[in-house]
């Protein structure tokens, strides 16, 4: 219906803004992309776009995700919308120089193909501004370690699902202890079997039940982090 | 209704299926990252004493060591070419054990999911979902498989297409999905969808239910949700003993067998036909399942505030089904159509 249709150029900054966390929530891509020009074309600093459109509207879809609202389908096209949007972004944030929030490596652990939620946690986690470098599936120790020190990241996330992948994150947090490497990043672990006890058992920092709470604790980490640097 | 299962499920007012396949190799030395399947050829008599473990402790089906034999996830140790093999093995070993036994015991053959996404969400299309299923198939009827056992699915896409591949193989199947996020499955379908999808497919399964998941209270409310839909198909209920817990080098789940024993019953009770273990699920824990489903009289159905009594809390508050479940937020407007 015509009288029903929304123009996005024609609605003002603060509608705009609300429309797109509705948008990103449909997991809307094209209409996205559009807000995303709009707003920059209205002269908004991209760091602005991307924090207070996109990050804002994420977070809504991470917390329906949490609460059992929003299921895996939903939250993959609603990422898939963000990931549009940030695509245009991301040239002009490394133009302006925008604060970086920090850096994650992420990836399968070895014998595990399940990367569903490993990928939602990655784009969730560029979603809240992360920088993510993804390692994909089955990766053995060797290849978390390689791509630990070669993009001096902060954080390294492993995923597995299986009741005979499980283990192998243990067999990474050991050798980055052997290699005296641990203490330099934090750890943390997800996957449907896992638990916040297991977690703790294998030497993790944390276990994220979703992606939601893993961007959470990311963030609050990365803030203790920074106070630590801060006062030492 | 040539097959055994049909046969059994015609004579038997409960059967009992196995537990753990991954929990009982990890305790021979399988290691974390292995594939599993690859010890069909690499290390038969393990795989042998897999299933004389679940035989003896009294199951009347087990599912073979074939779980990942799909071409996607055996990619993953270059060995995508070695499908029909592994599965035909796979099952071959389970005809050689069944028919040592003493009495009738079904070979299930194992399908698990492809762990990729199906389009249009996802890259895999329902043809090539149909074609590995198949193929699979086709090796676990080869070895001698009584029936087909797909499990721990989470896409009703991904559901239908391995009934097709059922079909296609001509094989009789059963179809078990896991519901471990919220009381619903990942793709966020509910155990009250399921029964009106297993209604519907052209090749139905003799049984279906759910597998894995959360823990045991999770996965008898799911079996509860299953009943209030008033399926036409017998529920098979497989949880796993507890949940994870890391010590000593090892994985261990949590749930005794005593747990287990009160699981089952509660499960038959609950309307239930076929009713096993999964992750977590040792010889001992099934031993002390069956002597409960054996010893202890029927009861009424049990409440929700039982289970929680006796098997510990559930994971979420709801089981997804229901009016009040997913109700998306408020919205702010239309969106052009």
């Amino acid at each position: 219906m015509a009288e029903d249709e929304i123009i996005l150029s024609e609605l003002d900054d603060e509608e705009l803004v609300l429309q797109m966390h509705d948008d990103l929530y449909d997991g809307l891509k094209e209409e996205i992309e559009e807000g995303v020009r709009i707003l920059l074309d209205r002269g908004w600093a991209p760091y602005d776009v991307l924090t207070k459109a996109l990050v804002a509207g994420m977070t809504i879809v991470g917390a329906d995700f949490r609460d059992g609202i929003l299921f895996v389908p939903e939250v993959l096209l609603a990422a898939n919308a963000m990931k549009a949007g940030m695509a245009i972004l991301k040239p002009l944030l490394a133009e302006t120089g925008a604060p970086k929030v920090g850096k994650m490596v992420i990836g399968t652990v070895k014998g595990d193909i399940h990367d569903i939620g490993k990928n939602l946690v990655g784009m969730m986690m560029e979603g809240a501004g992360f920088e993510v470098v993804d390692l994909g599936i089955n990766n053995p120790v060797e290849k978390y370690i390689e791509a630990l020190e070669r993009e001096d990241a902060d954080i390294l996330g492993m995923s597995a699902l299986l009741t005979t992948t499980m283990p192998y994150m243990k067999v990474v947090i050991d050798t980055m202890k052997e290699k005296g490497m641990r203490e330099d990043f934090i750890v943390l672990v997800g996957g449907a079997p896992l638990n916040e006890e297991f977690g703790k058992a294998i030497g993790a920092d944390a276990y994220c039940r979703d992606a939601a709470v893993a961007v959470q604790t990311a963030k609050d980490f990365m803030s203790r982090k920074h106070n630590k640097l801060a006062a030492g | 209704m040539s097959d055994l299962l049909s046969r059994l499920l015609a004579s038997r007012d409960w059967l009992m299926a196995d537990g753990a396949t991954g929990t009982n190799l990890f305790n021979m030395g399988l290691t974390a990252g292995e594939a599993p399947e690859l010890w069909n050829t690499d290390k038969p008599d393990n795989i042998r004493a897999l299933y004389r473990g679940a035989v003896e402790a009294g199951s009347d089906i087990f599912l073979t060591n074939t779980f990942g034999g799909n071409a996607s996830r055996l990619k993953l140790h270059s060995a995508q070419g070695r499908v029909r093999e592994l599965n035909r093995v796979g099952a071959a070993l389970g005809r050689e054990i069944a028919d040592a036994a003493d009495r009738d015991v079904v070979v299930a053959g194992s399908i698990g999911p492809t762990g990729e996404i199906m389009a249009p969400m996802g890259s895999l299309t329902h043809e090539i979902a149909v074609e590995m299923f198949h193929e699979q198939a086709e090796g676990l009827k080869d070895g001698g498989a009584d029936v087909l056992w797909v499990e721990t699915i989470s896409a009703a896409e991904e559901f239908r297409a391995a009934a097709e591949a059922c079909a296609k193989a001509g094989m009789p199947w059963c179809g078990t999905m896991s519901f471990d996020t919220a009381g619903r499955t990942m793709m966020g379908f509910t155990s009250a969808q399921m029964v009106a999808l297993v209604g519907r497919l052209d090749h139905p399964p003799l049984a279906f239910g759910a597998n894995c998941g959360v823990g045991a209270a999770d996965l008898m409310r799911t079996v509860l949700g299953f009943v209030a839909a008033g399926p036409e198909t017998p529920i098979i209920a497989k949880g796993n003993a507890g949940i994870p817990k890391y010590h000593d080098g090892h994985i261990h789940y949590d749930g005794t067998p005593d747990l287990m024993a009160d699981y089952a019953v509660m499960a038959r009770d609950a309307g239930a036909t076929i009713i096993g273990g999964c992750c977590g699920t040792m010889p001992e824990h099934l031993r002390a399942m069956r002597i409960a489903l054996e010893t202890r009289p029927r009861g009424p159905r049990p409440t929700l505030d039982e289970i929680t009594a006796k098997l510990g809390g559930f994971s979420s508050a709801s089981d997804g089904t229901g009016e009040n479940a997913g109700a998306g937020r408020e919205r702010r407007g239309r969106r052009r159509g």
